[in-house]
């Protein structure tokens, strides 16, 4: 196993580039790891209407982004982008140590990814029945989510789920801060309610307060406009 | 730790035998409880209350649940063979194929036996692509892992096992020599490893297993392994 000069980085890469494209969650999630590690990259937008001839090269299997191409090796999928980027630059570490510590962050992360991240993506294009539906699975997979931190991270709140400094899932909650905001003024709601679910409240507003975070954000206003924007088209094409 | 670890699950699972193997590679001290899944043990509701699912690893007090993760944590916590290379970019190659293996080829095949008409047409062409991108994997390789089983191995289980006596039962023939040759070595091979023979049911016992389900998995999609 190679190591690195004072274990900062796993061995010497020359250049790290990241195809993403504007207003993804999961491109900011990666976005964030590498300003919390102070990676240097180059950054290439892709437009997931008109896919470029590189990103079909470097991910042929799935076709999207986020693609951290490390000297010319591509990497896909952004949990497992993430944790690639933290066994190779190892300061700040954004996972822990502990074995079983790594299992409930996996754990909790895949429970975002897999249950709470497909509801909020409903709940943007859908409307009545079929809104209030994807409200209550939302807020009822916030409120296990809510529960398993606090039963399984013993610093969370303080002001992160991994504590005192940002963490893996603090930089997913972190990163769909703009997400989240969509949620609240498209519903009405207050879906991540600071009473409700306090300790994700503070893990996603700690996180989206950092200098970082504040860099990765895109305009809210523009965030706004497109998805309104995707709304009336997918309205527009659904049957009477 | 040295403390026996009880691993709760079925022999009929894939799942289950991720996890399985990973603890016999590791020549883990482990206790296998077995699940009766259509009547749930307190132990399993208690330990994986969120998903209700094996496996279910439980060292000292803590839990583990999720296929994936269960064999992550063995390979971490556990001294001896390493089921993950050491490698970031290998990790983040195997991990990659493993997500691959859970998300597409598995529901593609699975779909491709529990369909008709139109629909299982459809699947049936998925489940081709996505078995030749991953026998693609192989790459003149003995194993994913290389010369040695590793993550993507296991997680691809129930390729090597379950997929022909699934599409027995479903009278399909999607994974066989003549279009999957190197797949299909690579599941011989597999298969052929002491602490994965060792986890693995009669055949013939499985077959007849799913064949006594098979209405049923028809009608709801849903898995019965035990």
């Amino acid at each position: 196993m190679m190591v690195g000069d004072c274990a900062k980085i796993m061995y010497e890469v020359k250049e790290v580039k990241l195809y993403g494209t504007w207003g993804s969650t999961y491109t900011a999630v990666v976005q964030n790891a590498l300003k919390l590690k102070e990676v240097k990259y180059k950054y290439v937008q892709e437009d997931l209407e008109n896919k470029s001839e590189e990103l079909l090269r470097i991910n042929p299997v799935h076709k999207q982004v986020p693609v951290l191409v490390v000297d010319g090796r591509p990497i896909a999928e952004s949990l497992v982008i993430l944790e690639y980027v933290d066994e190779m630059w190892k300061s700040p570490p954004i996972m822990p140590e502990d074995p079983y510590e790594r299992a409930m962050v996996r754990f909790w992360a895949d429970f975002i990814y897999k249950k709470v991240a497909p509801c909020s993506y409903t709940i943007l294009f859908t409307v009545g029945e079929a809104l209030e539906k994807a409200i209550e699975e939302f807020t009822r997979n916030l409120a296990t989510l809510e529960e398993g931190i606090g039963k399984d991270f013993a610093n969370a709140g303080k002001p992160f789920i991994h504590g005192a400094k940002p963490g893996l899932l603090d930089i997913i909650m972190g990163s769909s801060s703009g997400g989240i905001r969509l949620l609240a003024d498209l519903t009405g709601k207050e879906l991540i309610d600071k009473d409700k679910v306090p300790l994700v409240y503070s893990s996603v507003h700690s996180f989206e307060s950092l200098p970082i975070a504040k860099e990765t954000q895109v305009p809210y206003e523009q965030l706004l406009s497109r998805v309104l924007a995707k709304r009336e088209k997918a309205f527009a094409t659904e049957q009477p | 730790m040295a403390e026996t670890a009880k691993l709760l699950g079925t022999k009929g699972s894939p799942y289950s035998h991720r996890a399985e193997v990973a603890l016999r590679l590791k020549e883990a001290n482990f206790e296998f409880l077995h699940e009766d899944l259509a009547h749930k043990s307190d132990m399993l509701l208690r330990y994986n209350p969120i998903h209700k699912k094996i496996p279910v690893l439980v060292h000292g007090e803590k839990s583990i649940v999720e296929s994936l993760i269960v064999v992550e944590y063995v390979d971490e916590a556990f001294d001896g063979y390493a089921i993950l290379p050491s490698d970031p970019y290998e990790r983040a190659m195997a991990r990659f194929w493993a997500r691959y293996i859970d998300e597409k080829v598995i529901p593609a095949f699975w779909m491709s036996c529990w369909t008709d008409g139109e629909m299982q047409k459809g699947f049936i062409a998925q489940a081709k692509e996505t078995l030749t991108t991953l026998e693609g994997q192989l790459k003149g390789k003995k194993f994913f892992g290389g010369d040695s089983i590793g993550f993507v191995d296991l997680a691809a289980g129930m390729v090597a096992f379950w997929f022909g006596i699934l599409q027995e039962v479903a009278g399909i023939n999607l994974l066989n020599e003549e279009d999957y040759p190197v797949l299909c070595r690579w599941a011989d091979d597999y298969c052929s490893i002491e602490p994965v023979k060792e986890s693995l049911l009669d055949r013939k016992l499985l077959v007849a297993h799913f064949a006594s389900k098979k209405e049923k998995i028809f009608a709801t999609k849903a898995p019965v392994y035990d």
